[in-house]
């Protein structure tokens, strides 16, 4: 287990602190909170492009003759779809149904697989595969060797073009959902991210990620915190994995039924709760849910109540001031009867009720 | 550098007040504690006429990330609080020693300023 006390320091440490980041620690990590602040951050990934440090996430290599049929039946979306250089969201569940990590995975090749995962789940996740792994697929935990730069915003393809022009034999970016190796597979670029803006992911080796963390900024990419981060998936209803996602709820409940297909050959662990809860209906959604005035921003675990209702129906699993859109939005597990868009709910802060109501998701629309 | 203004006097918690006029004593959060919180989107008033002591959290703060308590630097009676943050905080950031004043209080008992830091005595607080 990672030692509360004392994060690990990011292998950009150094470029953070000579940026003036205000540090956190994060599953286990000292990672950036902010520099200018997280409206300016925010703003500049909506509107151009920001530069992340992920190096936190953690990155499974897979392979091996039956890597695909064995990684198909421990998460819920169809690895058999995906080309080579092709990547999907999907899920790792419990035998509940439970939501135990949500990561990326891509096909680098045949029976050759890349997961990239959430830093507090990095051990859980390595320990529940490796355990079901069998003989002839190798499994590797590379996180310690590489990190991770997420560069996101409309200006990302700009940004990339300024970086790779900058000396050195590089790739364009790949296509949507895409990933590329490069120089034998010590940088990988992935088009994917979670703000929901384009952009991608790339990850090197510890002792290269701060040169391209500084090529990144000369390019025009704006450095950004772990609270932009946050701001910016929470807008688009991205769920965060234990605040959002927890052992204790579904995909089907999170709202990611989509990314769960309960008719893939073989099944997955966890698809006959999953495939239940599609026939009977689940008793509660993940629902998006404003302020309807002005009001302190909603925060994790604030109580949501019906209007003049006695007793709290959820308490919030995320919620903060929306930069974009200027008013207070959250997520929470509503039951199903008062989960619909347009319910009236009321969002208790500081011992007073604010009026709030159900939207759709997601709070910000799509560029496209 | 953040601005440390001679003139005021500032408690451990981060709230300057002007001693001049004891009577309306104008309190706001230091340059340094405004810098330190970022961006201030939300800011909930004490009551004109609530009675507070030394050290009470009487006022909320928030910046999008945290919520954050404003202490109360001496006892007294809350005689005015600056409604325009209400609505728009950001003189917090932008002008804190001036547009960014929250409360203003009729201090109870002087000898409570004295006890305050003076600008030097913040200074090395916070350096």
């Amino acid at each position: 287990m990672s030692d509360e006390s004392a994060p690990r320091p990011s292998p950009l440490a150094a470029e953070h602190e000579k940026l003036g980041a205000r540090f956190a620690p994060f599953a286990g990590w000292n990672m950036p909170i902010q520099y200018a602040g997280i409206l300016p951050e925010h703003r500049a990934v909506r509107e151009s492009c920001g530069v992340f440090d992920i190096s936190h996430m953690g990155q499974f290599f897979v392979e091996g003759p039956g890597a695909t049929e064995w990684l198909n039946g421990l998460l819920t979306n169809d690895l058999a779809v995906l080309g080579d250089s092709e990547g999907q969201y999907t899920l790792i569940l419990n035998e509940a149904g439970g939501v135990i990590d949500d990561l990326i995975a891509y096909r680098l090749g045949a029976d050759r697989f890349l997961l990239v995962v959430n830093a507090a789940r990095i051990e859980e996740d390595h320990e529940w595969l490796n355990a079901r792994r069998p003989a002839d697929v190798r499994f590797g935990d590379e996180s310690d060797r590489f990190g991770g730069l997420a560069i996101q915003g409309p200006d990302a393809p700009g940004v990339w073009e300024r970086m790779r022009s900058n000396g050195g034999e590089f790739p364009e970016l790949p296509p949507r959902n895409g990933i590329v190796e490069v120089d034998g597979g010590h940088l990988i670029l992935c088009r994917t991210g979670y703000t929901g803006e384009d952009g991608f992911e790339l990850f090197a080796t510890v002792e290269t990620i701060a040169a391209w963390f500084r090529a990144a900024l000369e390019a025009g990419a704006t450095p950004c915190g772990l609270g932009a981060r946050d701001t910016l998936r929470l807008e688009k209803c991205y769920p965060l994995n234990g605040a959002d996602l927890d052992p204790g709820h579904t995909p089907i409940e999170a709202g990611l039924g989509f990314f769960c297909k309960l008719d893939k050959a073989g099944g997955f662990i966890g698809r006959d709760v999953l495939a239940r809860q599609k026939e009977e209906g689940a008793p509660v959604k993940l629902a998006a849910i404003r302020l309807v005035d002005k009001g302190p921003p909603p925060r994790h675990d604030y109580p949501v109540f019906v209007p003049k209702g006695a007793n709290p129906v959820a308490s919030l699993t995320s919620g903060s001031l929306s930069p974009s859109l200027g008013y207070g939005i959250g997520m929470a597990y509503l039951p199903v009867e008062v989960a619909k868009p347009g319910t009236e709910l009321e969002i208790e802060i500081r011992g007073r009720r604010f009026r709030a109501k159900v939207v759709k998701k997601p709070f910000h629309p799509s560029a496209s | 550098m953040s601005q440390i203004p001679d003139h005021l006097r500032y408690a451990d918690s981060h709230e300057w007040i002007d001693p001049s006029s004891p009577e309306a004593a104008s309190v706001g959060i230091s340059d340094h504690a405004q810098e330190e919180l970022t961006d201030v989107v939300y800011l909930e008033l004490p009551q004109v006429g609530a009675t507070v002591s030394k050290g009470d959290a009487i006022a909320v703060i928030e910046s999008v990330k945290a919520a954050n308590d404003i202490f109360a630097p001496v006892s007294g009676e809350i005689v005015e609080v600056n409604e325009a943050l209400a609505d728009d905080p950001a003189p917090v950031n932008s002008d804190p020693y001036g547009g960014g004043w929250i409360f203003k209080i009729n201090v109870g008992d002087s000898g409570e300023l004295d006890s305050l830091m003076d600008a030097e005595a913040y200074r090395g607080h916070v350096g």
